[in-house]
């Protein structure tokens, strides 16, 4: 993940993409899941250094089924490197499916915490106004700093982020990175899991 | 079965268990209570092993791959930590590259240790993921069982390549209940994809309709054991196919159907053919940039079957019409019930006038040179003539790689130990002992370079040590012959660095007390090939290779593959 300046925030990710491949980029969302073992996640980043693809965004948790870990990373590629990373991760032995989606098949969320500082809030009745504009709470205020937290879009967030930024009251902004849940009706892990589960022979893991 | 003993005998028994019965290895602290439990393991009642003491980690690793290759099953390895462990590391790049099922198991240190930047710790499981299958960590005695079996199981099922095992010295001396643990089965891993019918059923239909099909045998092949079910299907549909340099055995070189080797030092009509044929059926071969050339130009004419075990193969470098991802031991079957009885024989007999072209111009200057210096082709000829094809080929890496390949002949299964992927020079003479030992009885004749015989020469000591019945060939040209060719070519003949002082290889020879001579003359060759056949044991043949002979035809680099140029 390569570090970008707050200037550079809004502007579209430099790509070099791999040689030949003319095609156009977008944002994909590619979701992982795998099993609870150490080192996983530097197998599934690696996929995408090797193949000079920039991850805009990476979230770990552990995922609804017990001892699956889900992973939630985006970045710019173009649809046959989306096949490609999906492809590599999976193959990663301990990867259980990796799928990538665009923006039209999830539901998407990322939420952010920006801290403010409090005198600048009561000097300046914009600010509130900013916040509320843009649909985002307060979570705590006391003297030194007051903390919004805003939940939505990554344009939503950055648009909040923007409007105070240039009033230049913005002390730390914190991104979550996207989070999702997919559209579709099929819920593909537990397939995966429940075909590997009748397969399981005697004897096995 | 349950007994309290240490974590190193646990491994003995879990390897045991897993029919292991020869190891590569090298001592070191980090292990010794491993080789403590060896001590026993390896002679007198408990005796399950066979170990054999190489020169360098390296070697090890090289050794167990051709152990591997040649015999099927996995090869096994054990060092020690840091620099130990760091010296397998070329070993396992090479092994997963070229999908050969090798365990590596590595000292480390305990991990109340871990992180501290002990003595010769290195994080071996972080340098190891991304050129590994697996990568595992053993942190107490208890995990052996599972680990070990789990490695296993990994190696060698599916499409078959390294298992990394860091196992921590606290986790050797730990006691433990041991209990056999057998896994055949990991939630997260599909080694072998079901087969999509409809797949097979369009694969089919395509096969069906193809005027001028042509197949590229990859090592899949051999490492599935689909040979028979490969000649049924290409039989049944008359069908040329051309071969990977791995995939050199998948098919006998003497069957009518072989068309010869892929790539760029493969055959010349094969290489033009990719460009004309219709439909292309890709089985257990992974498209790599050697075979293919410019992929912008690849086969752009043909439609494309794909037949892996590894469903990532698809579409990796070549767009895949129709992709059969499977077993190929069960797709070629499927897929040979359903395609029609064929005849191609105008088809195939268009690659005869550029068959005859290259023996004119390359194959028979090559192997029949009346004047001149002493040619690596006309030695490589010699040697596959004297063996008639029942000798196991081990090459290094560079042109003596490459002529080797070339003009060996393979009418045998599973004789053939090269790498490929990565083109590791060294491999070599470690691969070739690991060869004698996993296939004792044949003959293992290995092919080096000056250049690369130095990269594992220590290994001198293994074949003396062990008897090891390597006959070694040195083709001698005082250069690195195959990057002095490009510079030859490419880099307007500024021979950079690549010539190169040779020691008196006879002396090396003495000091190991291994049989040497020496062939400078052609009129010489035959006898001395004779005599190094005849003579049991390790043997150096070294041969005065003219310095500035070419490997063709060759494909220049990045270009298209029917650029490819026979002189
Ligand atoms: C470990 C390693 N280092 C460097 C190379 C690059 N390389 C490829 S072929 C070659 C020359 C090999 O020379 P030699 O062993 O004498 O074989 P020849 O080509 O002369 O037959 C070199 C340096 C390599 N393949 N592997
Ligand atoms: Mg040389």
């Amino acid at each position: 993940m390569q570090k970008k300046s707050d200037s550079q925030i809004h502007s579209a990710p430099s790509l070099t993409g791999r040689a030949g491949g003319e095609s156009s980029e977008s944002l994909y969302t590619i979701l992982v899941f795998s099993e609870n073992i150490a080192g996983i996640l530097n197998q599934v980043t690696a996929v995408f250094t090797r193949r000079q693809v920039n991850i805009e965004s990476l979230n770990v948790c552990a995922s609804s089924t017990p001892g699956v870990h889900k992973y939630t990373i985006t970045c710019y590629c173009t649809e046959e490197m989306a096949k490609v990373l999906k492809a590599q991760i999976e193959k990663r032995i301990d990867v259980l499916q990796a799928r990538y989606y665009t923006d039209d098949e999830i539901f998407l969320q990322e939420t952010s915490l920006m801290k403010i500082s409090t005198p600048a809030v009561m000097e300046n009745a914009e600010v509130c106004r900013i916040v509320r504009h843009h649909g985002a709470r307060i979570v705590e205020v006391n003297p030194t700093y007051t903390a919004v937290e805003k939940t939505g879009t990554t344009e939503e967030i950055l648009s909040l982020f923007n409007a105070l930024n240039s009033l230049r009251v913005v002390r730390q902004f914190a991104r979550s990175g996207r989070i999702c849940i997919t559209r579709g009706t099929r819920e593909e892990l537990d397939e995966y899991l429940e075909e590997r589960e009748k397969e399981k022979t005697k004897g096995g893991e | 079965m349950e007994q309290k003993i240490t974590g190193s005998e646990a491994l003995m028994l879990a390897l045991k268990a897993q029919g292991v019965k020869t190891i590569f290895g090298y001592p070191g602290g980090s292990i010794m209570p491993v080789y403590d439990a060896l001590y026993d393991y390896a002679r007198g009642e408990k005796k399950a092993f066979d170990h054999i003491l190489v020169r360098h980690e390296q070697g090890a690793t090289h050794a167990a791959e051709g152990f591997a290759r040649v015999s099927g099953e996995v090869g096994v390895a054990i060092v020690t930590s840091g620099p130990g462990a760091t010296n397998t590391l070329t070993g396992v790049a090479d092994a997963m590259i070229d999908s050969t099922p090798i365990v590596v198991i590595a000292g480390q240190v305990p991990i109340t240790a871990l992180g501290t930047d002990a003595f010769q710790e290195v994080d071996l499981v972080g340098l190891a993921q991304p050129i590994s299958k697996w990568s595992y960590q053993i942190r107490h005695a208890e995990d052996i069982a599972w680990a070990v079996s789990r490695a296993f199981y990994i190696a060698r099922s599916g499409r078959p390549g390294p298992v990394v095992l860091d196992f921590a010295k606290n986790a050797q001396t730990e006691l433990v209940d041991f209990k056999m643990e057998k896994v055949d089965f990991v939630r997260s891993y599909v080694p072998y994809p079901k087969l999509k019918m409809n797949h097979v059923q369009e694969a089919a239909d395509l096969i069906n309709q193809a005027k001028k099909p042509l197949a590229l045998v990859g090592q899949g092949v051999e490492l599935g054991n689909a040979q028979d079910e490969l000649i049924a299907f290409l039989e049944k549909a008359d069908i040329p196919a051309g071969r990977t340099m791995l995939g050199l055995c998948a098919l006998p070189s003497d069957h009518p159907l072989n068309v010869g080797m892929l790539g760029m030092h493969g055959n010349y009509a094969v290489n033009l053919k990719e460009q004309e044929c219709d439909v292309l059926i890709a089985i257990g071969m992974r498209f790599s940039d050697r075979v293919t050339g410019s992929l912008k130009t690849y086969a752009k004419q043909a439609k494309v079957i794909h037949l892996d075990i590894d469903k990532s193969e698809m579409n990796k470098n070549v767009k895949v019409t129709v992709p059969v991802v499977g077993d190929c031991k069960e797709s070629l079957p499927a897929l040979t019930a359903l395609i029609n009885k064929a005849d191609h024989s105008e088809w195939r007999a268009s690659f005869k006038p550029l068959d005859e072209k290259e023996r004119a111009k390359v194959i028979e200057p090559a192997i029949h040179p009346a004047e001149g210096p002493l040619l690596m082709g006309e030695v490589v000829n010699e040697v596959a003539e004297q063996t008639q094809g029942d000798a196991v080929l081990v090459t290094d890496v560079g042109q003596n790689q490459l002529f080797a390949t070339r003009y060996f002949k393979y009418p045998k299964r599973r004789s053939l130990c090269t790498s490929g992927g990565l083109g590791t020079m060294g491999y070599g003479m470690p691969a070739a002992i690991g060869a004698t030992f996993g296939a004792p009885g044949r003959t293992v004749c290995c092919f080096m370079g000056d250049g690369g015989f130095q990269m594992c020469i220590e290994e001198l000591g293994t074949i003396m040590e062990q008897q090891a019945p390597v006959k070694m060939i040195l083709l001698n040209n005082n250069y690195l012959g195959n990057v002095r060719q490009w510079q030859d070519m490419f880099w307007n003949r500024r021979k950079s660095f690549t010539r190169m002082m040779n020691p008196c290889y006879e002396l090396i020879a003495k000091g190991y007390a291994i049989p040497y001579d020496v062939v400078t003359e052609r009129i010489d060759l035959q006898g001395a090939v004779a005599r190094m056949l005849a003579t049991p044991g390790p043997y150096i043949l070294e041969c005065a290779i003219k310095e500035d002979d070419d490997v063709l035809p060759m494909t220049p680099p990045g270009k298209s593959v029917e650029e490819m140029q026979l002189g």
